[in-house]
């Protein structure tokens, strides 16, 4: 465990390290999130402007829904998306068989081997939309302990999204070239902007049970709501460890069928 | 004339090659783009229940004409030009005796060829998720409504239009790969402009005025949109002045592009240059 940490510190060091090379990126990519939340917050204000809402959900608790989505865009940004076109590379090159002789796990090594400081502005802003949705919210303004108890389905979400992404990034054994594979995880994640009551009938269904996006955004937020019954909770408990132990078997059966450059 | 036609032959036909052979890859890319049908969704019980001025097939029509006009412009240019310049790999390619931009835009039609398919099934997916997408009003769900040929006719030129502006635009920032280390960067940027204004998250009709007004000066609506309000019918931009106004900023664009394209060049010096 220890080891696995002190690997995680030199990882992440090394990798910002790097990546703090571009700086004049670091400015526009933070100029790019701050646009980005005026664009979400005007998309959710074309829904409100007519006397219209979404089922259950007030301006300011659809807030908390797309301040969610912000910081899992950002953890996505931060987390996922580095890492994955190193996956495709090493298997593209061959490199993969120098991970899988190291001496820690693979699928570890490569989750967290990279990360960048591209999301953090992400999660910054997803974190004061959710402050703001939580004080201003009518008629009372949410008491702390809600927050805590937002915190929990958050970290669910965080696993669903990791582990669906990881699943998505081990096919690369057998397609090669999915560099964008993360652009398309993100892309279904939008959904995941406006909570699931937003949605009519047919997608509700499919962005509950075939992309979890409804796990993700939506039950965090109605958890802080104190809205969110124990069948729901249960439900994302036992999603995140579902999900999570498919992705570990599944790189297993994935590795199965790597053939290295060399043998 | 002849050599124009061949080498158009070679190029498409390689670069089809290269896509058929990472099929997956045009899945995501689909996928990822599939914004509209997700903004779909919301807005057919948006203005079900809401008191907006669409009702709910031409909403779930315009989303779908919306996905099919941004399938066919997609563009990635910057994405493949930025590797060529960092990696030097824009060499060998200056000493052809033809333009890359050739090479570039030829890759992206036959992309366009080798999508084709997958965007057919996402279609036919969404019309079975809610198949009033096809009648002619949600009270008349059996009459069925199709797009006249006229309609069609206008919107392939519309799209087509719109794919030239957005190409000669990220092209022209792609000439930043000369000055700058990772012109995505603002192509990334440029993108969110793009997203909130073009119509992929709402069709403009239903944009309070003042935001509409400003969108339209830009280049965005008329990239989506104007196309995708073409094929339904509802183009409140008249067909000539809206495929006008794309030229126009295409012509400004290619004329952007070739000044920086000399200049730039210049500072080229990979290895090998």
């Amino acid at each position: 465990m220890i080891r696995y940490i002190h690997a995680l510190t030199l990882f992440w060091s090394t990798a910002i390290g790097a990546e703090m090379e571009y700086r004049t990126n670091f400015i526009i990519a933070t100029l790019t999130s701050l646009l980005g939340l005026v664009g979400a917050i005007f998309t959710l204000s074309l829904f409100y402007q007519e006397d219209y809402a979404f089922a259950g959900w007030s301006w300011q608790e659809a807030m908390l829904v797309l301040g969610f989505y912000t910081v899992l865009e950002g953890v996505s940004a931060s987390f996922l998306a580095p890492n994955l076109s190193r996956i495709v590379n090493h298997v593209r090159d061959g490199t993969l068989d120098f991970v899988l002789l190291k001496p820690i796990d693979s699928q570890f090594w490569l989750s967290l081997r990279n990360c960048s400081p591209w999301g953090l502005s992400s999660m910054v802003v997803g974190v004061a939309m959710i402050i703001y949705g939580g004080t201003q919210r009518q008629p009372d303004p949410l008491p702390l302990y809600a927050y805590l108890q937002g915190i929990i389905p958050a970290m669910l979400g965080i696993v669903v999204l990791y582990s669906i992404w990881f699943v998505l990034g081990a096919t690369t054994i057998w397609f090669v070239k999915i560099y964008n594979a993360t652009e398309a995880l993100r892309a279904v994640l939008e959904a995941g902007r406006f909570p699931i009551q937003g949605y009519v009938g047919v997608w509700r269904s499919v962005l509950t049970f075939v992309i979890p996006v409804a796990f993700m955004t939506t039950v965090p937020a109605e958890a802080m709501l104190g809205r969110a019954t124990w069948s729901w909770m249960v439900a994302a408990a036992l999603l995140a460890v579902g999900l999570f132990t498919a992705s570990r078997l599944f790189w297993r059966f994935a590795l199965r069928y790597y053939t290295s450059a060399s043998s | 004339m002849k050599w124009i036609w061949e080498r158009a032959r070679t190029i498409l036909s390689v670069n089809f090659a290269t896509m058929v052979e990472y099929r997956v890859e045009l899945l995501f890319w689909m996928l990822a783009t599939s914004l509209p049908l997700i903004m779909m969704g919301l807005w057919i019980l948006a203005v079900r229940r809401g008191e907006f001025s669409m009702d709910e097939t031409e909403v779930a029509r315009y989303f779908l004409a919306a996905f099919l006009v941004r399938q066919f412009s997609i563009v990635w240019v910057i994405y493949e030009f930025e590797w060529y310049v960092v990696q030097g790999r824009l060499s060998p390619f200056l000493l052809q005796p033809l333009d890359p931009v050739w090479r570039f835009l030829g890759a992206h039609l036959s992309e366009q060829v080798a999508r084709a398919p997958f965007v057919a099934l996402m279609v036919v997916l969404f019309i079975v998720m809610y198949p009033a997408s096809l009648s002619v009003s949600i009270d008349q769900p059996d009459l069925w409504w199709l797009p006249s040929w006229r309609a069609v006719l206008g919107a392939i030129v519309a799209i087509y239009a719109a794919f030239l502006t957005r190409f000669a635009l990220q092209y022209t920032m792609a000439m930043a790969s000369f000055w700058i280390e990772k012109p995505t960067s603002l192509e990334n940027f440029l993108y969110i402009p793009y997203v909130y204004l073009s119509g992929i998250i709402a069709p403009l009709d239903l944009y309070p005025d003042a935001v509409r007004q400003i969108a339209i000066w830009t280049p965005f609506p008329y990239v989506v949109w104007f196309p995708a309000t073409v094929l339904v019918e509802q183009n409140t931009i008249p067909f000539a002045q809206g495929v006008a106004v794309l030229l126009g900023w295409t012509l400004l664009f290619v004329v952007l592009n070739r000044f920086f394209w000399r200049v730039g060049l210049r500072r080229y010096s990979a290895m090998g240059a």
